[in-house]
């Protein structure tokens, strides 16, 4: 209940802007955005708005942000109107992913689950959201094309977009001669370093669906003690105790 | 001593750079708070590889 009027409490404080200003610096943060020190603060005041580094965020509809978010990287903060984040996060990943798609020679990104070929990295990579989407209407395609008895695709299989994603041809067996050791045999390491880019671009974007979703992530509490300093500590004592 | 072309290793440029600015960018929302953070964690990151990368090189020469 204590906890609860500390809120409250915190919300009528935000109201005015005098008084905003200093309960902000009392944190050590401007009402203009600019952080006086590098202490991460995140509170709220209302379902959607949250006060990170000074800034106030409004998240406006959050599953339809973080949506946005996974399907284009960085256009849920574009529709929360946090441009600069929006424009690092799409640079970032999608730079990123195209990048490893094209080390890859253009088929790292593909679906596949059939025996020999279970392409789990496609689940990671599928994080970036639109742009492997096309993978899924190729896997589509390649499975209806291949027989379930034999595991062999049909000759008259024809992938689309010249086979942008297309999974490689069925059968795939290890330490046999197929499409799979082709593409490695092509591409080299490259190959290896193009899955790995996909993989992280889709990982990463994962971070930017929840900061759409939520805000920033807290900062690890080791980081947060390094960065208070010590006229934090006794608060944080003080702190733990209540929590014991 | 290297298996690989040591040219390799500037595949990790471009991965630090992004990884770092979105692990900064996803914990902050001020521009300079962004960029220090990315700073530490690209720092982080390659002081962590370069101690395992010297174990591995010293296990390489004992065995």
């Amino acid at each position: 209940m204590d906890l609860l009027d500390g809120w409250e409490s915190r919300q009528d404080k935000l109201d005015s802007p005098i008084a905003a200003n200093s309960f902000l610096s009392q944190w050590g943060l401007k009402q203009d955005g600019e952080a006086t020190n590098t202490k991460p603060q995140m509170t709220s005041d209302s379902k959607n708005t949250i006060l990170v580094d000074g800034e106030r965020i409004d998240l406006r509809n959050r599953p339809l942000a973080a949506l946005l978010a996974w399907l284009i990287p960085g256009a849920g903060h574009f529709y929360q109107g946090r441009h600069t984040k929006g424009a690092l996060f799409m640079v970032c990943i999608l730079s990123a992913w195209v990048l490893g798609f094209v080390l890859g020679g253009g088929h790292v990104v593909y679906s596949s689950w059939a025996p020999g070929d279970k392409r789990w990295h496609y689940i990671l990579q599928a994080g970036v959201g639109g742009v492997a989407l096309p993978a899924l209407i190729q896997a589509n395609l390649i499975n209806n094309a291949t027989n379930n008895e034999t595991g062999r695709t049909s000759e008259d299989y024809e992938p689309y977009w010249g086979g942008f994603m297309a999974p490689p041809l069925r059968p795939v067996r290890e330490s046999q001669a197929d499409e799979v050791s082709a593409w490695y045999a092509r591409h080299g390491a490259g190959y290896e370093m193009g899955t790995w880019y996909t993989v992280i671009a889709g990982l990463l974007n994962i971070l930017v669906i929840y900061d759409a979703y939520g805000g920033p992530l807290s900062i690890p509490i080791s980081g947060r003690k390094k960065e208070s300093g010590d006229e934090d500590e006794p608060a944080n004592k003080e702190t733990e105790k209540t929590a014991s | 001593m290297l298996p690989i072309a040591p040219s390799y290793l500037l595949y990790y440029l471009p991965l630090i750079i992004a990884i770092a600015l979105v692990f900064g960018g996803t914990r902050h929302e001020n521009t300079r708070l962004i960029l220090q953070h990315a700073w530490q964690t690209g720092r982080w990151i390659t002081g962590f590889m370069a101690v395992i990368f010297i174990i591995i090189c010293i296990l390489d020469w004992l065995l």
